[in-house]
């Protein structure tokens, strides 16, 4: 048999490279490339090497936003994730009370972000939202336009609303893979419900919650729209994460020099954070590799 | 340790079972030993795992009572009935180490830290696990996770019974007969009552004093490995144990002979007149091959080589029929078989008859 020439391949390949070019390498490129110039207008451009990451790191607006942003993801799943759990666990295993669960779980997931910033900017208004109108009927003084808590704990319940769904989800997908004989082994062990949850519910979740956390980290530190539809930042800068003040710097104020070298500093931590976590997290409860190696 | 006696048990999954046919399992009357080791067999379906899960108390039976010793039993939750029980699949606890899995029922019972770490220690012992103990218990192998399954019940040595649902089925073909000695010796040298459930004529036999042979929800047979194999009281049985089962003939039969078409087979005793569905049963090991004439003449129809020796399928007048034959016996060009007469069972509608003494049945 004569050897096929097999070059004709790359050709098959070529719209895969086109589309990854396009999608992501072109525009990362076009970044890195504003990141290390700067312009008077009139389209020319001159080099000015890592100057605006310098300026990035140092500037106060980068080290508020960031610290905004952190916290905010550190909220965020300091609720959602024991609250998640906690859903998953209580939901009916079995009967037509299941999938009714699901379905109301599966809803706000459903719901597009910017309409989930637009149900809460109504909800919450004092004069015509159901919450903000009820709040100040009770003599709570409350009003997210320019109080910052207010508008910082209307921003979490939103999140919280609309994400705790998911970590009930994948909690609840690893609770039902757990078999039947595991909690009929426990009983006979004279287990209590702590032990139970502690010692073969939390350990078979391990994998489904990794993903959670990861999932909500990035989604929560990339938060954009609801915020923006529900606050724009405000009052003031307090409500401003990342990527809001990213977008105010790149569109707002045109500088798109700042902007770049913001926006790859911002993909760095992302990128770091989730793998210092995923590392971490996948190694909780096993045998630490020292160990092993001694043995 | 205890005494555990089934009380005309039954169950059904249905509400309301009219038929006999809805009970999963029919009415059972039967006292297991204190320390007896048991083994429960049958099919897929036969009812076994019903009767595990009674004993168990996962289940409550729609009939009857359980009794430990003298003490009713029957709606006591599984926590209260003092019992171990390894699965199918071994339960370990995934993120404790093998010393925490078997201190866990101690730890859980309030026993004295002391007491714990004294019995524990012995366990590992026991259980060859020493220079695993303080790993992570996730990391074993199949074997070591089913072994510490049942460390957990032996560590509590007052159990009142330890139950075995199919605990082999994932174990590799190499370690099943290590476990199952292991079984046996720790059953030797705790005297628990154990309870065995299997598919598997091998383990049920080599386990067990006593097989409890279920079918189609019903016991057939309770008896000792030898009893099951010398005198099956039930077809289902003589076909279910050994391999292959025991060859079963529609004779009939007239005083001491069984007839099968024109010829005519010696048994070893006077039966009464016979009505219903006649067998005879015979283990093909009992059946010979001859070279000369005599005997009763067969068609061969196959040969299976299994190594130490050969099975031959053969039909007699219509009937299947097995014949085992030793390495290096040849087959005759026309071949013609012989049945050991003391080893020749009759069945009438499926169930054992023996042959009458001084004119009365046995």
């Amino acid at each position: 048999m004569e050897k096929t020439d097999n070059n004709k391949a790359w050709l098959l390949v070529i719209p895969v490279f086109i589309l990854v070019a396009l999608s992501a390498i072109i525009p990362i490129m076009t970044v890195v490339n504003y990141s290390v110039q700067d312009t008077f207008g009139g389209n020319k451009f001159f080099w000015v090497g890592t100057e605006w990451f310098t300026d990035v790191l140092r500037s106060e607006r980068f080290h508020n936003a960031l610290g905004r942003n952190l916290l905010f993801s550190f909220i965020i799943l300091c609720i959602e994730i024991p609250l998640g759990i906690w859903i998953a666990l209580s939901m009916p295993r079995k009967g037509i009370w299941v999938p009714v669960c699901l379905i109301m779980m599966a809803l706000p997931l459903l719901i597009p972000w910017n309409v989930v910033g637009t149900i809460w900017q109504i909800f919450a208004r004092g004069d015509i939202g159901l919450l903000g109108h009820t709040m100040s009927l009770l003599g709570v003084d409350y009003n997210y336009t320019n109080n910052i808590f207010d508008a910082w704990v209307t921003i979490i319940i939103m999140d919280v609303w609309h994400w705790t769904s998911l970590v009930v989800l994948l909690c609840y997908a690893g609770l039902v893979s757990i078999p039947e004989a595991y909690y009929q082994a426990a009983r006979i062990d004279g287990a209590s419900k702590w032990s139970i949850f502690r010692f073969i519910q939390l350990p078979k979740m391990r994998g489904v919650l990794i993903i959670a956390f990861l999932l909500r980290f990035m989604d929560s530190f990339m938060i954009y729209t609801e915020p923006f539809v529900l606050t724009g930042g405000g009052p003031g800068n307090s409500t401003t994460f990342l990527s809001i003040d990213l977008v105010k710097q790149a569109i707002g104020q045109f500088d798109l020099g700042p902007a770049a070298a913001m926006s790859l500093i911002y993909q760095l931590i992302v990128l770091l954070i989730c793998y210092v976590f995923f590392t971490v997290m996948s190694h909780v409860g096993t045998d630490k590799p020292i160990e092993e190696k001694v043995e | 340790m205890a005494q555990i006696t089934l009380d005309k048990l039954a169950h059904s999954y249905l509400n309301n079972p009219k038929t006999d046919g809805d009970f999963a399992l029919k009415e059972i009357d039967y006292v297991w030993d204190d320390g007896g080791a048991y083994a429960l067999l049958g099919p897929s379906g036969c009812g076994k795992t019903t009767l595990l899960n009674i004993i168990s108390g996962l289940l409550v039976p729609s009939k009857g009572r359980i009794l430990f010793d003298d003490c009713n039993v029957t709606n006591f939750q599984p926590e209260q009935r003092n019992i171990a029980q390894v699965f199918q699949f071994p339960v370990i606890y995934d993120t404790m180490t093998v010393r925490q899995n078997l201190e866990f029922p101690l730890k859980n019972r309030n026993v004295p830290k002391a007491e714990i770490a004294k019995r524990v220690e012995e366990m590992i012992e026991v259980l060859d696990l020493g220079n695993k103990a303080n790993l992570k218990a996730r990391g074993l192998t199949a074997d070591e996770k089913q072994k510490i399954s049942l460390g957990r019940g032996l560590v509590r040595y007052d159990v009142n019974a330890i139950l075995f649902d199919e605990p082999l089925t994932v174990i590799d073909p190499h370690m099943k007969w290590q476990l199952r000695t292991k079984l046996k010796d720790l059953h030797r040298q705790f005297n628990h009552t154990m309870i065995y459930v299997t598919h598997d004529q091998t383990e049920a036999m080599t386990f067990a004093d006593k097989v409890v042979v279920m079918y189609e929800g019903e016991v057939v047979q309770i008896g000792t490995p030898e009893e099951l194999y010398d005198e099956p009281k039930h077809t289902f049985v003589g076909y279910f144990i050994g391999s292959p089962g025991m060859n079963i003939i529609p004779v009939d039969v007239v005083g001491n002979q069984a007839k099968i078409g024109i010829h005519s087979i010696d048994l070893k005793g006077d039966y009464a007149d016979l009505t219903g569905k006649v067998e005879l049963g015979i283990r093909p090991e009992f059946v010979t091959l001859n070279k000369t004439e005599l005997g009763i003449p067969v068609q061969i129809t196959g040969i299976d080589d299994i190594g130490r020796f050969k099975i031959v399928h053969a039909t007699i007048d219509g009937s299947e029929i097995n014949i085992v034959l030793n390495e290096g016996q040849s087959i005759p060009s026309n071949p013609n078989i012989a049945l050991e007469t003391s080893r020749i069972n009759i069945y009438q509608n499926d169930h054992l008859v023996r042959p009458l003494v001084n004119g009365r049945g046995l």
